[in-house]
Parts: C-alpha cells; sequence; structure tokens
C-alpha cells in the first residue's frame, strides 16, 4: 500500500506551490488545483480503508501495517525519531475523516471564500493543514505525533488569523497558540518522561513490543508518590486537553471562531480539535495498563467540560460560539467515553470503540452544522441570532440539511448520533449509574440548545434585512447534501465489526433501556425548546433569563474562565515576573557592571593626580622620600 | 596545501583588494566575489569531510597540519576540523555572505566598514579552523577588536556607551580566558598548546583543574551571554550595525559555547564534572531569565537579543548535560541560533532602514506595506520559537530529549524547567508580530514605504533556506556533529 505515502506528500506539494506561487496565479485557479489535490487525497483515502478493511484478519485483528518509514532524527543508541506511515484501524478511519471534511470545505470555499482578499493564502494554509492533520493520525511514534501535532497547530493559527487586519482576530490567533502551547509543554515533557523509561518513541514498540520490559519495571518507580508512568501519561493528557479544548484549557477554542467559517468547520468542529481524543485513543493500551487513575481523571474532565460547555451553549447568541461549545461539549463526551473504558476486551473496551464511533459521526454530523452556519452567514452577513429567523423559507436546502443536523445530534434515530451516542450511555451507565445519569442529562441539554439554534435561525422572528435572503451556490450547498446523507446513514455502519479495543469484531447491539430513556430525554428536551422558542415573541426564555439574571449573566460570560486568563497573564506573568525581571536585569545585573566601571573611572581620577607631569611636585616628592628613608636608616642605626 | 588555510587567506586577500579599491562598485565586487568563495569553500570542504569520514577515516581531527610560529612556547597554527568545526565554519561562510547583502546599501564609509567587517570574518574563521589554543586565542582577539570600532562608528543610538560597553566586558573575560588558557598550558606540562595533545595526555592535576576550568568556561561563557554577564549583548546588538549584529550574535557568540565546550571541558573533564552544576543552574537561569525580560521589552533588537540569551543559554546548558545526544543539540543549536538571529537582525535592519524606529509600539500593520519582510519575519519568528520544519524545533528536541536522558534526577527536573522556555518563547514572538506586523497601518507616515529591494530578498531567502534546510532533513549535519561529540563526551565520562 505505498500509494499511501502520497496522501502526505499531495496537500505537502500543493502547500509549497500555492505558497510560493500562489499570489501569481488567479484565485480560481488556485481554489480548483488545492480542491483537485484533495479530491485526489480523498479518493486514495478510500481506497486505502476498503483496502485496509477488506484485508485478511490475523487472528481475529486487522495487522498493523508502516508501508514507509525513515530514520529523520538519531537522538542517541536507542531513540530514534521516525517519519513514516502507520496503517491500523483508528488511523484509517481518521484518514478517511479528515480528507473528506477537508474536501467538502475546500470545494465549499470556493463558493465562501469568493472575492477574498488572500484567497491563495487561503488554500495554502487549507493545504497545509491538511497535511499536518493527515500527517498526525498516520504517525508510527510519538515524536512524530508531536511534529505535527505542532503543525497542525501553527495551521491553526494561521488559519485563525486569516483576516490578519481585524484586532480580534489577531488576538484570537495568539490565543489559541498560546494556550494549546502551554498544553503541548505537557504532551512533550510526558513524552521525555515516557521515552526515558520505555527508551523508545516507537508506537508498536511501546505497546507490546520489545520496551515492554522496561516500562513494566517503570510501573514500580513513583515520583513524588505517583507512579513515573502515570505522570507521563497525565503530562500527556495536559497536551490532549489542550487541543481538545477540555476545561480549563478550553478557553481558546470559542475566540478561535473569528477564523472563516468552512476553518471552523474543519480544524475547529471536525479534525484538529479531537486530535486529543485520538491520542488518548492512541495510547490507550498503555492507559488501561499502566495509569487506570488517570483514566478515571479522564473520564472526570471530560464530564465536567461537557456539563459546563453544555450550559453556556444554552444562552451564546452568536451561533458559532453556540457550535464551538456544542463542540467543546461533544468532545467531552468522547473522552468520557474513553475514560469510563476499564479493560481492552469487548465490555470493558465499549468506551473506546463508543468513542471512535461518536468522534466519526460527530465530525460529520459538526462540519455540516458549521457549514450551515456559514451559509446562512453568508446570506445575513451577522453571526447573531436575532439578525436572522424565519430563513426557512430562504434557504430551503440549507433548512434541511441543518434540521437532519440537529436530529444527530439531539440523538434521534435513525441519525447517526443516535447511534453513537447511545454507545456512550451504554458505556457509561456500565462505568457506574451516576456518570450515566450526568451524561443523559447532559445529551438532553444538547438537544436542547441545539433546538434553541434552529429555531431561532430558521423559525422565530423574521429580522429585517436590507437584501433579502437567499440560498448559497452550489459550490456551497453541495458539500452540506453530502455530509447531510453521510449523516443519515453512517449510523448503520456495523462500527463494532472495524475499531474496537482489542481489535476483534464486536456486534453493536442497542441496548433498549438505555435507548428509550435517550431519545425520551432528547425529545422531551426538544419539545421544551419548541415551546420556548418557535413563536415568534418568546415570553418563558427571557422571563427566566430575568429570574435567573445572575447565572444568565455567568453562563453569558462563559464563567468568567476568561477573565482569570486575562488576570493571570497581564497581572501575574507581565506585571508581577516579567516587568520585574527585566527591571532587575538592566538595573541589578546591568547596574553592578556600569557601577564597577564608574568605580574604575573614578578611581582612576583619584590616582590620575600622582602623574601630574609637574616637575616641582615630583622634587617635592622625592625630597619627602630622601627625608623618611633617611629618617628611618637613622632610627635603625 | 591545507584547504583549511584558505579560510584565513581570502579574507586577508579581501582586505588587501579593499584597502586599494576605488569606488563602491569595486567594493560591491569584492565582498560578493569574497564571501561567494567563503561560502563555495566551506560547501567543498563539507563535501570532502563526508567523503573522507565516509572512506573510514576516524581520526579525531582531519586536515590536520602544523605550522609552527614561536616554538619557545611550543606555539603552532595547529589546524584541522571535526563535525562541529565545519557546521560552524558552514554557519560563519553563510552569515558572511548574507551580512555582506544585508548593508548593500550603507553609505557612510563603506571601504572602511568593510575591512573591519572582513577583519572581525578573519578572526571567527581562523579561531574555528585551528585547535592550538594560543592561535585560537589569538584569533578571537582579532575578532573582537574590529567590534569595538564597527559599532562605535557605524552604530545608532547609545553606540559609544554600547561599543565600549561590549569591548570591556568581553575583553575582561578574555583576560580571564587568556589567564586559565595559560593555567592549562602549565598545568598539563608545558609542553604542547595543541588540544588534542593536551586531551590525550589527560595530565592536568586536579586541584588545577578545579581552578582553570571555572576561569577557561567564564571566559567564554561571558561571549555566550552566560548570566549573569550577558548585559553586553542586548545594548550591543541594538547599537551595532545590521551585518555587524548578525556576524555578532549569529557566529561570535557561538565562539563561546564552542570554546567552552572543546576547551574548558574536554581538557578539564574531572572539574567539569564536578563544578558542572553551578553553571547549570546559571544557565538555566538564562534561558528562562532571558525569555522573561524579552516579553516585555519594546526595542525589536532587545526583544532578539533577549531571545539569543534565552536560546545561547540553551547551547551551554546542553553542553553541561555531557551526554552525546545533549552534546550534538548543542551544536545543532548553536547553528540554528546563529541562523535565525542573523535573519532576524538582517530583517530588523531592513525594517529599521525603512521606518526609523524599532519601537514595536510605533510599527504596525506592517504586512500590508511591506509583505515580503512581513512573511520572513513570522517565518523567523515561527522558527525561533521552535516550529517543525524549522531547525530550532531540531536543535530543542535533541537537547531537551539528551538532557532528559541523563540518569540524575537533578539534571532531568532542571530540564523540564528549561524546557518551558518554549511557551515563553510563543508568548514574545507572538506578541510581537501581532502587534507590529498584523492589524490596521496606524502611521500614515508608513504607507509610503517600499518592500524588500532584490539585496535583502537574497540576504533574507539565503538564510531561510538554510533552516529551512536543516529542518527538514537534519540526519546527516546531525549524524556529522554526533560522531564529532563523542570524544569529547567519552573523555567527560570519569573512570
Amino acid at each position: 500500500m505505498e500509494y499511501t505515502i502520497l496522501i502526505l506528500l499531495l496537500p505537502a506539494i500543493m502547500f509549497i506551490f500555492l505558497g510560493l506561487a500562489g499570489h501569481k496565479l488567479k484565485p480560481k485557479i488556485a481554489g480548483i488545483f488545492g480542491t483537485i489535490s484533495l479530491g485526489i487525497v480523498t479518493l486514495l483515502s478510500l481506497i486505502t480503508a476498503w483496502e485496509y478493511f477488506t484485508s485478511p484478519r490475523v487472528n481475529g485483528v486487522f495487522e498493523k501495517i508502516i508501508p514507509f518509514n525513515i530514520e529523520w532524527l538519531r537522538l542517541g543508541e536507542f531513540l530514534h525519531i521516525d517519519i513514516g506511515i502507520l496503517l491500523d484501524p483508528i488511523s484509517v478511519m481518521m484518514l478517511v475523516v479528515i480528507s473528506l471534511v477537508s474536501f467538502m470545505v475546500h470545494l465549499y470555499s470556493m463558493g465562501y471564500m469568493h472575492g477574498e482578499k488572500g484567497f491563495q493564502r487561503y488554500y495554502a494554509f487549507l493545504s497545509l493543514f491538511t497535511f499536518s492533520m493527515l500527517g498526525l493520525v498516520v504517525a508510527t511514534n510519538i515524536f512524530q505525533t508531536y511534529i505535527f501535532w505542532e503543525l497542525v497547530g501553527v495551521s491553526s493559527y494561521l488559519l485563525i488569523g486569516f483576516y490578519y487586519t481585524k484586532p480580534s482576530a489577531i488576538a484570537a490567533s495568539k490565543k489559541a497558540f498560546i494556550v494549546t502551547r502551554f498544553a503541548d509543554l505537557g504532551f512533550l515533557i510526558g513524552i521525555l518522561v515516557l521515552s526515558f523509561y520505555g527508551q523508545t518513541f516507537g508506537f508498536i514498540d511501546l505497546m507490546g513490543g520489545n520496551s515492554d520490559l522496561a516500562l513494566q519495571g517503570a510501573a514500580q518507580k513513583s515520583f513524588l508518590g505517583i507512579g513515573v508512568l502515570s505522570w507521563a501519561l497525565g503530562l500527556m493528557f495536559i497536551g490532549a486537553a489542550g487541543k481538545s479544548a477540555m476545561f480549563p484549557l478550553h478557553i481558546w477554542l470559542p475566540d478561535a471562531m473569528e477564523g472563516p467559517t468552512p476553518v471552523s468547520a474543519l480544524i475547529h468542529a471536525a479534525t484538529m480539535v479531537v486530535a486529543g481524543v485520538y491520542l488518548v485513543a492512541r495510547m490507550f493500551p498503555l492507559y488501561i495498563v499502566y495509569a487506570p487513575g488517570v483514566l478515571e481523571i479522564i473520564a472526570c474532565v471530560g464530564a465536567f467540560t461537557a456539563l459546563f460547555a453544555a450550559i453556556i451553549a444554552c444562552v451564546q447568541t452568536d451561533i458559532k460560539r453556540v457550535l464551538a461549545f456544542s463542540t467543546i461539549s461533544q468532545i467531552g463526551f468522547m473522552m468520557v467515553a474513553l475514560g469510563v473504558s476499564t479493560s481492552m476486551d469487548a465490555h470493558g473496551g465499549l468506551g473506546y470503540m463508543a468513542s471512535m464511533f461518536h468522534l466519526f459521526t460527530h465530525a460529520m454530523f459538526k462540519a455540516l452544522l458549521f457549514l450551515g452556519a456559514g451559509s446562512i452567514i453568508h446570506a445575513v452577513h451577522s453571526n447573531e441570532m436575532k439578525d436572522m429567523g424565519g430563513l426557512r423559507k430562504h434557504m430551503p436546502i440549507t433548512h434541511i440539511t441543518f434540521l437532519i443536523a440537529c436530529l444527530a445530534i439531539a440523538g434521534i434515530p435513525p441519525f447517526s448520533g443516535f447511534f453513537s451516542k447511545d454507545e456512550i450511555l451504554a458505556a457509561a451507565f456500565k462505568f457506574s449509574p451516576m456518570m450515566g445519569w450526568v451524561m443523559t442529562v447532559i445529551a438532553g441539554i444538547t438537544a436542547f440548545y441545539m433546538f434553541r439554534l434552529y429555531y431561532n435561525i430558521f423559525w422565530a422572528k423574521e429580522a429585517k434585512h436590507e437584501h433579502k435572503p437567499h440560498e448559497s451556490g452550489f459550490s456551497m450547498t453541495i458539500p452540506l447534501m453530502v455530509l447531510a446523507l453521510i449523516t443519515c446513514v453512517a449510523g448503520f455502519i456495523p462500527f463494532g465489526h472495524f475499531i474496537t479495543a482489542n481489535g476483534l469484531v464486536y456486534d453493536i447491539h442497542l441496548e433498549t433501556s438505555v435507548a428509550l430513556l435517550s431519545v425520551g430525554v432528547a425529545i422531551i428536551s426538544i419539545l421544551i425548546a419548541t415551546i420556548f422558542y418557535r413563536k415568534e415573541t418568546q415570553p418563558i426564555p427571557e422571563m427566566l433569563a430575568s429570574k435567573f439574571r445572575f447565572i444568565h449573566k455567568s453562563a453569558y460570560k462563559r464563567f468568567y474562565i476568561d477573565e482569570v486568563y486575562q488576570f493571570i497573564t497581564h497581572k501575574v506573568i507581565f506585571a508581577c515576573i516579567s516587568t520585574p525581571i527585566a527591571w532587575f536585569d538592566r538595573h541589578i545585573v546591568d547596574g553592578f557592571m556600569n557601577l564597577m566601571a564608574t568605580a574604575t573611572q573614578k578611581l582612576s581620577y583619584l590616582i590620575r593626580n600622582f602623574q601630574s607631569g609637574r616637575v616641582q611636585q615630583y622634587a617635592y616628592v622625592f625630597l619627602l622620600g630622601i627625608v623618611v628613608i633617611v629618617g628611618l636608616i637613622l632610627l635603625i642605626l | 596545501m591545507n584547504i583549511l588555510l584558505f579560510f584565513v587567506i581570502i579574507p586577508i586577500l579581501m582586505i588587501f583588494f579593499l584597502w586599494i579599491s576605488k569606488n563602491r562598485n569595486q567594493i560591491r565586487g569584492i565582498m560578493v566575489a569574497g564571501s561567494s568563495l567563503l561560502l563555495i569553500l566551506a560547501g567543498i570542504l563539507t563535501y570532502l569531510y563526508l567523503t573522507q569520514r565516509a572512506a573510514g577515516d576516524t581520526a579525531e581531527m582531519l586536515f590536520r597540519s602544523d605550522y609552527s610560529w614561536y616554538s619557545s612556547l611550543n606555539i603552532k597554527l595547529s589546524l584541522g576540523v571535526d563535525g562541529i568545526s565545519v557546521a560552524m565554519l558552514i554557519l560563519s561562510s553563510i552569515i558572511v555572505f548574507t551580512g555582506t547583502f544585508a548593508s548593500w546599501q550603507l553609505e557612510n564609509q563603506t571601504k572602511e566598514f568593510f575591512l573591519w567587517f572582513c577583519l572581525l570574518s578573519l578572526g571567527v574563521f581562523g579561531f574555528f579552523i585551528t585547535i592550538d589554543l594560543f592561535t585560537m586565542f589569538m584569533f578571537y582577539e582579532i575578532a573582537l577588536i574590529p567590534m569595538y570600532l564597527l559599532i562605535g562608528v557605524w552604530g545608532s543610538g547609545k553606540k559609544e556607551y554600547a561599543a565600549m560597553k561590549l569591548t570591556l566586558m568581553l575583553m575582561g573575560a578574555s583576560a580571564i580566558l587568556i589567564a586559565g588558557i595559560l593555567g592549562i598550558y602549565f598545568a598539563s606540562g608545558a609542553t604542547s598548546m595543541n588540544i588534542l595533545e593536551i586531551a590525550k595526555a589527560g595530565n592536568i592535576p586536579h586541584d588545577a583543574q578545579l581552578i582553570f576550568f571555572p576561569m577557561t568556561f567564564l571566559g567564554f561563557g561571558v561571549l555566550g551571554a552566560l548570566f549573569p554577564f550577558h548585559t553586553w549583548s542586548p545594548d550591543g546588538h541594538a547599537s551595532a550595525p545590521t551585518a555587524v549584529s548578525m556576524l555578532h550574535a549569529g557566529v561570535l557568540m557561538k565562539l563561546g559555547g564552542y570554546g567552552c565546550f572543546r576547551v574548558a571541558m574536554y581538557l578539564m573533564p574531572q572539574a567539569a564534572n564536578e563544578l558542572g552544576w553551578i553553571f547549570l543552574i546559571l544557565t538555566s537561569i538564562s534561558v528562562i531569565y532571558g525569555a522573561f525580560s524579552a516579553i516585555v521589552q519594546t526595542d525589536l533588537k532587545y526583544i532578539n537579543a533577549y531571545s539569543s540569551v534565552s536560546h545561547c543559554g540553551l547551547v551551554l546548558f546542553a553542553i553541561l548535560m555531557m551526554n552525546q545526544t545533549a552534546a550534538t543539540g548543542a551544536v545543532l543549536q548553536m547553528l540554528s541560533h546563529g541562523l535565525m538571529t542573523a535573519l532576524f537582525f538582517a530583517l530588523i535592519g531592513m525594517i529599521y532602514g525603512r521606518t526609523h524606529t524599532r519601537d514595536i509600539r510605533e510599527l504596525s500593520g506592517l504586512m500590508k506595506i511591506m509583505p515580503f519582510l512581513s512573511v520572513c519575519y513570522v517565518i523567523a519568528g515561527l522558527a525561533n520559537l521552535g516550529l517543525p520544519g524549522f531547525s530550532g524545533f531540531v536543535a530543542e528536541m535533541t537537547i531537551f530529549v539528551g538532557s532528559f536522558q541523563h540518569t540524575d534526577i537533578f539534571h532531568r527536573v532542571i530540564t523540564i524547567i528549561a524546557t518551558t522556555s518554549i511557551v515563553i518563547t510563543a508568548v514574545y514572538i507572538l506578541r510581537l508580530i501581532g502587534r507590529s506586523f498584523y492589524g490596521e497601518v496606524k502611521n500614515p507616515e508608513h504607507l509610503k514605504l517600499t518592500d524588500a529591494t532584490w539585496d535583502e530578498r537574497l540576504s533574507a531567502i539565503v538564510l531561510i533556506i538554510a533552516i529551512v534546510a536543516l529542518g527538514v532533513a537534519p540526519l546527516w549535519m546531525n549524524n556529522m556533529i554526533g560522531d564529532s561529540v563523542l570524544p569529547i563526551v567519552k573523555a567527560l565520562v570519569i573512570k
């Protein structure tokens, strides 16, 4: 399967080509180049998936294939960083997800970004992102993951700051980069610790390979009372939490919506933000064996984030922000699913499978939601809900596809979200009833805020528009329809046949009680949303908002987490660390040097008088000297 | 004739021809010809070096030859290079080449400027090709003196103060250094000044090592911006003219790390093992402290100078880890920092030449006015904060992984502390890029400014190509350096 190298190479070449020569091309030509190359990549990914999943199983599991691997950097006797391609069920699935969504976004952007300044640059960055993200998922070793992890971070930075003259976009891109960079520090230290004990970076070696013994030995060691491997895997989770916007490192994601909407769909909804989930899934065998405690932390962080973000999503008025918080909440679901797994077998590892399944379905319907939102924003030239309303008459395709996505995320059968969420809830109930109920409630809140969004956009009171809103062009509606189609059918994919924790086939069977419960909760939530928001006037939400003003305001202000960060960076790091250090450097360290220089100068002024050049003075000193010496001689005699 | 000699002959010829040159075109012609020759020579040397190594020549130094020039003190011009020096020679020739183009527009006393510039590069090249302690020191001094004039005459801002400060501090350090070198010479039996021979004999008494190791390390360390003797760097770099900043931060500061490693640690391994921790603490302070100081600076050159303190601190930090990977990382970091900081100073010079300010509060929206320079600056910034695909990442990761392989927990913890610098670096780089390059143009005067000219483009592009090449395909360089640090690292293992 050597052709898989093309999947990486094509976007890389396209980035270099568009980056260097893009400004000489016509915008449209640049866009077509980018889109066609991504089309080929998508095709290749689908062929890879087909070939991989139809290949014969060995001992009931799909073999891990490394079709390409080169040594990139040697770091000592055993450690070396390779760049290669590892095909296993999850990486192949990710290849399909990324290239498909990226292709849709490329196509969609032809219409959405039409006439924007820097159109070629936009496509160059999209290619860079696609290359980095694909490189991340096919990594053969943890350091390759880290390399591409940083590259997706910078692509995200460049794309959030695409409108580089807009102050809010600059601030958002900076924030996204620095927050994730901070988290990446955890990831890096985690890698350092793990490679110190395992003496390898390779995934295959780390999991069941030669270094297994080394790791078993290290499992006995501890640092500050916590096992060293728990440290390593816990620190790695910090990196994952940063990229996947888990509380309290989530603050960059809502601001990242400053980027163009297709970028939000691709990077900040479907692919990059799930990289954290992917990382934990990649290292899952290690977590299960060496750090079950960390998995519990992951479950708790995931559940809290899911709840927290869902509450905030209920009161936001900017549609992209609602979707951003919904993304955070859904990634929380995936993290919970991984966290509640207790073993590698079919039952304990149900969460692993559910998480990957949800990652897949979520990527599709969330990309659909964002692209739909882009279509709406394109039509009404605003992100605010109050400028929308009643759009169902003007934009039928956007309306239907958006509704499908809303039903999917709310968990209504037969749409894809229902199936994957149901597996997550089943896994959560198996872990503990408490976790199961919490997640069910969050699922209910999800259905509520999504339909609040839906009604406010497509029903409710029609805002006054300068131009009558109209449906977007084909390049934008085709991706919507394709993604909607996938959302309708993806739930019926026998996912357990392809991806499970131990690789063996597992037949997904719906747990009737869980399914009934979750659908019931979802329907009730949708009904409440219907009562609240469908009408032109919305008395009940307004009444509730004024009655619980404090809660409403704090949720609207995102519980002031951003202000806390603002305080830490500006008041603590800038004012209490950096400024004093800079002052200390200029006045104490440098002052000491200047003091020495000044003292030398003063001293030389002082002794300069000894060499005045006046003969009279010398004669006096000479005479004095003789007197003293003669006196001394006389005394001694 | 030894190929290495050309590295000093060419600058001498350049000086000679500059002396007799008549007009600006001749000067430019001589500079371009000379610096291109040096660049080609470095390429040829690398090729020859690699083929000799591939042919199985395992001698510690290749291209050896000795010319005795003061036999009563055993002072010889001993030539010889290993992978470390080859890497440094490549770096120096790239910087001299790009520095020439970065000062293409210079109008004030061009001839004298380039004369001193050539003398400076003569010192630098001479330092890297010799392995005789005294000759090394002599070349080091040759590189130092022109600095004073170059900053004092062609500089900007508080140039006299800065020139004086830089020269005095570095001279002070070299006073300590010469004492250290003489100490090494006499303690090892006063038979040779050759580093290889002294190392082979390994007979410097323990007590003498304890005295002369700190002296030598400090003497070189000041040049490598070791805390708390780094304060010459911000003032000096801020006042120096573009090409001099490039050469100074890009190459001259590397003499520090190179000397610490090759002289102080190689020759006095026992003391290095015993006293290393003191310097390790100082260097980790450099790394973090430099980065934090950079956050609140407002002058582009000061930001870069403090960033250099932080990055050069990492060089000394890594060599003190005393293992092969970390030491390789240190050399890679010298190379990478040299290229990046030269690019920064070149770009800052170009921007300053247009806007006449380096204050980031007065610069805004440069991306709109001068897209080429701004894109280059963003690339330099991303390279500086250690993005994969650029040389900085390769160097830093080699250092961090190597340092963390140390068996001692103190060294591992201090490595973790040093890694935090990658976050702080991101803060100051992105802050300055966001403020000065993005956004709307606030100063209407700036709208009239033009983008880079061909000579400026050439200078920036060459540096970027070098940075990317090292960042994308680091393996050959890594192997070349890795083999060469091995003898030194082995000497540091105390039996």
